[in-house]
This record gives structure tokens, C-alpha cells and sequence, in this order.
């Protein structure tokens, strides 16, 4: 048989076949996010339950004592609402990776994958948009929690946009490489077992680790070791025009970890070669 | 085989030329999942502007074979070139020249005609509106031009297959793989892939590879991979795989290659 004899000169790809490639993955999943109202409304619905049945049921209960960013006393569901976001982005991420098991046992996968871009990069715009709908969920329930009489500082808008991207993604490939472990569609229900409740209750989203603290060290220090945890207490900073640098440096740090095992767990020799025939092989 | 006419082509058609190298060469190529192997020293070419039938059974490792040219697996042994190019080593100088058609439907169901062209234009990296040019003289030559903002999920399973196989053009590939691209269609669908599929390579020069297990997709000027059991048990034309095999027909043929013995409904 003959073997690779001539060849064309390789020629590359240009910045703007990059861009376009871009805009081209985060449109195509703003619009199917757009066909999907329920995905949408569930996606409110879930932190909005919380705000105003939870928090309100439970601020009784639970005293918050004036800490940092804080500078007066406040509603517990104050407390809550960078917590409420982070849940969005955190569900979100995992729905990103449910729909791309999904993608994967019905082929839609297969049409990113066979792009002639590195696919490191093409992973990274399907982040990217999984992170754009993302914030297109947190502002809509930020503008409803304003009326809820939450009401951040009008520039903390703003400079939570950052800290949002960044969590955005660092949940995304989290996502992304749980997604890469699971055969099927129906473990997703362990996902929400074992990661979703778990990486939730034990952070600082409900309830500040003080708290946590006094009632048992050990899970203080497993809260305090939750990457979500940093994810919160970074968007609760933001919001108030504050960096916390250490959640910042943790977020981070996860963002790139996740990200490159996600991009490994994704390389066509390793992560989807061990598991066989995907679809289709009769 | 006929030397190029002398006459230039009106329509530039692009000739096979043996010293160039094949639209897709598949060399020594072995791959196994965990201890079954589904493919053994699997070796073929698939010139351009050629029509290649990869002929095997479910299971004979037809998809894993795409799998690995489509770089959806990596290559254990072996190599796969497209036009030269090695798919491990430039990933995707080979894939640019590649269009393919899965087996299982990979179309966006929500999302319309045009929108579901432009989001693979743009993963190809062509501009939104070159995309957009190419999308509607595509869905004009499929003959779903009026369709062209309606859902995907509203088309039949015929018209889906040919708007795959436009998807696949767009980026304008000269080797289309297609992966049993006829299974669950009538008839008349059946013929109208086909036919399309017969065309590009004739007035395009695209060398097509067409995996199936039906025999009757398969003409005399074709060529022919046998492939069973993850193993190549005849290559070449038709006509010489039947005379070698010792068969009048492609059908007898393939039951002596692979001795295999019910045949039921002309197929595989």
C-alpha cells in the first residue's frame, strides 16, 4: 500500500477564523438556550425558590454578624444572594455537561470535534458560551432580587461581571470534565448527588463559616477547602467592589486545573478512546 | 484507467493523479478496545474523484475506522493520511480537506436549516457571510432552498440525511466520508443520496468512501473494501474483487469472502 508520499503546505489558521469560530459556538448556544424557555425559567425559578422561601423562613433562625464585605448589619437574604448566584452558574455548568454527554451519545459532539481547530481551543469556546448563558441567568435574577430589595452597590454590577466570567468557566470545566467520566445520560442524577448537594451545603453559600465553624471544625476546614466556597465569597466581594484575593487565587488555580484536565480527559488518544465504540457501532 | 481528456474542462474538474498522493490512505492501521480488537492491519487508499464502497457487516468495524479518520479516536498503530496529510500529526490541515457524514444524525433538531449550516461554517472558521452565500446556494442545489428558515425537526428523514451531506460540503472538503448514510430511508431517498453522492464525485472529483452492508448501493466501476471482522479481506474494483473471489455476483462474492451464509433482503 502506498504511504504518505506529497503533501500540501500546511497553512494554518487565521486570528479571524478563530474569532469566527468563537462567535460561531457561543451563538449557536445562546440560541439553543433561547429554544430552550424551560431550561430558562427552571434556571430562575431554582435560586428564586430559595430567596424567597428559604431566606425568608430562615432568617430567624440565623443571626449574620457584620463580616466582611460588609459594613452594616444584613438580611440573611442579602447573605445569600452571591451564594444564589454562584448556584446558578454551578447548575448551569453541569447542565453544560449533561447536554454534552447528551451531544455525545446523539453525534452533535462529533460536529464540534471534527473541526479542523485544536480542540483544546474548541473545548474552551464551548466553555465560553456555557459561561455567556450563564450570565445571562445570574443579571435576570439579579434584576429580580433588586426588587427584593437586594441592592448591591450599582457599580458592584459591574465589577461582579469579572468574577462571574471567571467562576463561570472554572465551573464549566468542572463540568466539562465530569462529563468527559460519564458513560450516560441517566448518571447525571449522580452528579447531583455526589457533586452538585455536596459542593452547595458544604460552602459558604447558606451560612458563614464562622458559623459552620462552632458547630464542627472538621467541616469548617472541608468548606474551607470547597472550591465553591471561593467561588461565592469572590462573586460576594465583587459585588461589593472588593477583591478577595485568596478566593481569587483558589478560583483561578481551579479554573486552570479543571480546565486542563478537561481538555486532557478530551484528547482523542486518551479520554474518549478508552470508552469504546460512541454510537453507532453496530 | 483512461487518461485525462485533453481537452480542459469547462468545469475544472480536479483528475486523479498517481504521483499526488490518495484523498485518503489508511496504512497498517490496528485498533483495539481494551482486549477485543476491532480492527486488524486495515489498509486501503481511497483516490479522488473515486467512489469507494466499504463493504462490511454491523459490527465489522466500519465505525471505528471513521472514528479514527475523523480523529474522534486517536491512532493506536498505523497511519491515516488525508491528501498527505498525517491526522495525528496535522490534525488539522487533514481535517479541513474532510467532510463526513455520521451515522447517527448530528443536526441541531431547534434550530433551522440556515442557522444549523452557519454554526458549521463558523467551526470551520469561514466568515458569516461567505457562510451565508455558501448555505443558500447549498440548500438551492439539495432543492430545500424554500425550507431554509424552517426547523430541522420539522424535515423528513431523507431531506435531514441531504442537508447533512450539504453540511458537509460547506466547508468545501475533497474526500466525504459517510457512514451507512441510506439506513431508515425509503427508497426514493435512497436513490436521491445516491445520486447526489454519484455526482460530486463525478463532476466535483471528491473522493467519496460509503460505508454499508447493502449491496445493491454498490455499482461495477466502484471500488471495493471488504472488511470483516475488523480485518480487509479484498480491496480493489468490483469487478476484480467478484473474478478473484470465483463469483458472478458482488453478493456471492462477499458470502465467500467472509463465509458468512444467510443473506436475508439482498443485504449484508
Amino acid at each position: 500500500m502506498s504511504s504518505i508520499t506529497t503533501r500540501e503546505a500546511p497553512r494554518g489558521f487565521s486570528a479571524a477564523e478563530y474569532m469566527t469560530c468563537i462567535t460561531g459556538i457561543v451563538w449557536r448556544e445562546g440560541l439553543r438556550f433561547l429554544h430552550q424557555r424551560e431550561r430558562f425559567v427552571s434556571a430562575l425559578v431554582r435560586p428564586l425558590v430559595w430567596l424567597f422561601i428559604f431566606a425568608a423562613g430562615f432568617r430567624q433562625v440565623l443571626g449574620i454578624s457584620i463580616i466582611p464585605p460588609y459594613e452594616t448589619y444584613i438580611l440573611y437574604e442579602v447573605y445569600i444572594a452571591p451564594g444564589l448566584m454562584a448556584m446558578i452558574q454551578l447548575f448551569n455548568g453541569m447542565q453544560s455537561s449533561l447536554s454534552m454527554v447528551y451531544d455525545r451519545e446523539m453525534g452533535n459532539m462529533r460536529t464540534l470535534l471534527v473541526s479542523p481547530l485544536p480542540r483544546g481551543f474548541l473545548l474552551f469556546c464551548k466553555l465560553l458560551a456555557g459561561t455567556a448563558v450563564s450570565l445571562l441567568q445570574v443579571y435576570a435574577f439579579l434584576l429580580i432580587a433588586w426588587f427584593w430589595d437586594i441592592t448591591p452597590p450599582s457599580s458592584g454590577y459591574l465589577t461582579v461581571l469579572p468574577a462571574l466570567i471567571l467562576s463561570g468557566l472554572m465551573l464549566g470545566s468542572l463540568g466539562m470534565l465530569i462529563s468527559s467520566g460519564i458513560k450516560q445520560l441517566e448518571n447525571f442524577a449522580g452528579v447531583m448527588n455526589f457533586v452538585i448537594f455536596p459542593m452547595f451545603f458544604a460552602s459558604s453559600a447558606l451560612y458563614p463559616l464562622w458559623r459552620v465553624q462552632e458547630g464542627s471544625p472538621y467541616l469548617y476546614y472541608l468548606c474551607e477547602a470547597n472550591p465553591f466556597t471561593h467561588t461565592v465569597e469572590l462573586m460576594r466581594f465583587a459585588l461589593y467592589g472588593q477583591i478577595n484575593w485568596i478566593s481569587l487565587a483558589v478560583v483561578a488555580a481551579c479554573t486552570i486545573v479543571f480546565m486542563i484536565g478537561a481538555i486532557w480527559a478530551y484528547d482523542p488518544s486518551r479520554g474518549l478512546a478508552r470508552r469504546g465504540p460512541a454510537g453507532g457501532e453496530g | 484507467m483512461t487518461s485525462p481528456a485533453p481537452i480542459p474542462d469547462p468545469r475544472e474538474v480536479p483528475r486523479p493523479d498517481p504521483a499526488a498522493a490518495p484523498a485518503l490512505s489508511i496504512d497498517g492501521v490496528s485498533h483495539a478496545y481494551g482486549a477485543r480488537r476491532a480492527l486488524i492491519d486495515v489498509s486501503f487508499n481511497v483516490q479522488p474523484a473515486s467512489f469507494t464502497a466499504l463493504l462490511g457487516l454491523n459490527g465489522a468495524g466500519k465505525s471505528t475506522l471513521f472514528s479514527l479518520v475523523t480523529r474522534l479516536f486517536g491512532i493506536q498503530s498505523g497511519r491515516v493520511g488525508i491528501f498527505g496529510h498525517d491526522i495525528s500529526k496535522s490534525p488539522g490541515e487533514a481535517l479541513r480537506l474532510l467532510g463526513v457524514v455520521f451515522q447517527p444524525r448530528t443536526l441541531d433538531l431547534d434550530l433551522s436549516l440556515t442557522q444549523n449550516l452557519l454554526y458549521h461554517a463558523a467551526l470551520h472558521g469561514i466568515s458569516r457571510r461567505e457562510a451565508a452565500a455558501r448555505s443558500a446556494e447549498l440548500l438551492g442545489r439539495i432543492g430545500l432552498a424554500d425550507r431554509a428558515g424552517s426547523k430541522v425537526r420539522d424535515l423528513s428523514g431523507g431531506q435531514m440525511r441531504r442537508l447533512e451531506i450539504a453540511r458537509a460540503l460547506l466547508h468545501r472538503p475533497r474526500l466525504l466520508l459517510l457512514d451507512e448514510p441510506t439506513v431508515g430511508l425509503d427508497v426514493k431517498a435512497r436513490a436521491d443520496i445516491i445520486g447526489q453522492v454519484r455526482q460530486l464525485v463525478t463532476e466535483q472529483g471528491i473522493g467519496v468512501l460509503w460505508a454499508t452492508h447493502l449491496f445493491d448501493e454498490i455499482m461495477p466501476s466502484d471500488d471495493l473494501v471488504v472488511l470483516h471482522q475488523g480485518k480487509v479481506l479484498a480491496r480493489g474494483p468490483m469487478s476484480r474483487v467478484i473474478t478473484e473471489a470465483g463469483a458472478q455476483d458482488v453478493n456471492t462474492a462477499f458470502m465467500r469472502l467472509t463465509g458468512a451464509h444467510t443473506m436475508p433482503g439482498g443485504g449484508a
